[in-house]
């Protein structure tokens, strides 16, 4: 049976970190249109940090490596994308606990867990325009497709699809978080930033955290 | 851009490095970039943190010192400071009476300021109750957006609930009386220019001769309309009476009546308006108990104002008055 290593998850958050340099300023513009026009260089700061903590002296166990993301996250992207994505990494590795891989129904339920810590923390719900229109139906099509008996690959696949999806679906909601919130029937148009950068994290989960099974 | 800086990206720490420099009263973390009493933490007695996004000096760490703020976190301009800066604050000024933090409500601050407050009590047992401002009448629609955000009334709740800390009241008493300000405060701001935020170089938002930006939010947010340039006298009306219907405030309230320039706009001008403000509310029947008319909440060098009023009573009166020296107001001691 397929097992997923500390070293996949690595592979998936540098591949993560390389995602958010290439399109720095891509989610800056979005930003910029509906909100302070500092997600992309945040992010960039914050994963930035991320591969320097984890360079050399990474964590050996899953739990414990995706948790140190989420405290470097925490401590250094600031705005409202920093206790986010720094809540989703901590739950993540709260549910992987101690042990020394994880099978892909154990990263599924992980990321449900770090999907409703977001939920939890931003108190947002799905259709408000924010980063759970994409991570929500990405973790269900995850679900899905295990619960349906295709491989891990497959599901990691369905996930960063539906991830993308979810993304586009964003575009002509109108924002009910955040500060885009303010700008009302405005936001409008727009794919929402978060769900953007939340979309990238998928599209490298995709790539990499069944390297296992290759 | 025309500054008096050195390097944009060093205009936070080395702000910092001054606000220590000039007031020997004062600590800095420079680490962590929080500004703290000197003699913090006192024994027994309430911590107040707050913090925000840089750019609106002097709030907040113009408000460290006695019978105010014990400390404040400066994050990078218009960004929230993280858990880590908002963790090391309350460890620093907590004397075992547990800390009050005081956030206004913009999505990044609350959140982080929470993540704090769970470290703190997870790490340090420390007790930790927070009060978020959200007194901008500007957001009508509060329950289809992030909630209405926190301005002038934090400069005044800062004040008054750090003379009732100092007092030695209780924790939940110090934030009995906080809440209190934020239920009792409403605000309305105006933009006659943009601001420049130092790294990027260029205003946020383009604003014509003729044009001013009602209901302007303290990072350059949009309004409420873009309206034509008024006289004095329509402004004060504009800001006004939004503010008076919102509560709503009566006849025969007694106010607080704080004028705030957004850190563009000279004093003289600000009493300009302060003139027809005060002539508004003692036509409308409201007693002025007190006023405040100066930059203390700035948007950089945003050229605007904000009028805040606070319904009080005896004893927030006497919390207002009571003694405050700290780099930005300083009275009774």
């Amino acid at each position: 049976m397929e097992q997923v290593s500390a070293d996949d998850l690595l592979a998936w958050i540098r591949e993560f970190a390389r995602l958010v340099a290439e399109n720095r300023d891509a989610l800056t513009e979005l930003d910029a249109a509906i909100g302070d026009g500092d997600h992309g260089a945040n992010m960039h700061r914050g994963t930035t940090a991320v591969l320097a903590a984890v360079d050399g002296a990474a964590p050996a166990a899953p739990g414990a490596l995706v948790k140190k993301v989420g405290t470097t996250l925490v401590s250094t992207v600031g705005g409202a994308s920093g206790p986010l994505y720094g809540t989703f990494f901590l739950r993540l590795g709260t549910a992987l606990g101690d042990a020394a891989t994880a099978s892909p129904a154990d990263v599924a339920a992980a990321l449900r867990a770090g999907v409703e810590g977001v939920v939890a923390r931003g108190r947002a719900e799905a259709g408000d325009k924010t980063m759970v229109d994409a991570l929500l139906p990405a973790v269900t099509a995850c679900e899905e497709a295990l619960a349906a008996g295709r491989t891990w690959a497959e599901a990691l696949a369905a996930a960063a699809e539906a991830a993308a999806a979810g993304r586009d679906a964003t575009t002509p909601m109108v924002a009910r978080k955040g500060r885009a919130s303010y700008l009302g029937e405005r936001s409008a148009g727009h794919p929402d930033p978060g769900a953007t950068s939340a979309a990238l994290l998928l599209a490298a989960a995709a790539g990499t955290l069944a390297g296992g099974s290759r | 851009m025309k500054k008096l800086i050195n390097d944009p990206a060093d205009v936070v720490p080395e702000a910092l490095a001054g606000i220590e420099a000039a007031h020997p009263d004062l600590r800095v973390d420079h680490a962590n970039k929080v500004v703290y009493r000197a003699d913090a933490p006192r024994s027994g007695k309430v911590g107040l943190v707050s913090g925000g996004g840089s750019g609106h000096e002097p709030m907040h760490g113009g408000f460290v010192g006695l019978g105010m703020l014990d400390a404040a976190c400066a994050g990078e301009v218009f960004t929230s400071p993280v858990p880590d800066q908002v963790l090391a604050a309350t460890r620093l000024v907590d004397g075992g009476a547990g800390v009050l933090h005081v956030v206004k409500n913009y999505t990044g601050d609350v959140m982080n300021f929470e993540m704090a407050a769970e470290l703190a009590e997870a790490e340090t047992g420390a007790r930790v109750v927070s009060v978020v401002t959200d007194d901008d009448v500007a957001v009508q629609d509060s329950t289809w957006t992030a909630g209405r955000r926190g301005v002038g009334v934090t400069v005044l709740l800062e004040k008054i609930a750090g003379a009732a800390a100092e007092q030695g009241r209780s924790l939940d008493e110090v934030a009995d009386v906080a809440r209190r300000v934020n239920a009792g405060g409403r605000s309305m701001g105006l933009a006659l220019t943009s601001c420049t935020v130092p790294a990027v170089g260029h205003p946020t938002f383009e604003l014509g001769e003729g044009e001013m930006e009602l209901g302007v939010g303290i990072h350059g947010e949009p309004g409420r309309e873009r309206v034509p340039l008024a006289p004095a006298r329509d402004i004060a009306a504009m800001l006004v009476e939004p503010v008076l219907s919102d509560l709503p405030f009566d006849r025969g309230d007694r106010v607080l009546c704080f004028l705030n320039g957004l850190g563009g706009t000279p004093l003289i001008e600000l009493y300009v308006l302060y003139n027809e403000v005060h002539r508004i509310l003692t036509g409308s029947g409201l007693d002025v108990a007190r006023s405040l008319v100066g930059s203390y909440m700035t948007s950089l060098d945003m050229a605007g104002t904000s009028v805040t009023l606070l319904r009080v009573d005896d004893e927030l009166l006497s919390l207002w008055d009571a003694p405050v020296r700290t780099p930005a107001l300083r009275w009774g001691v």
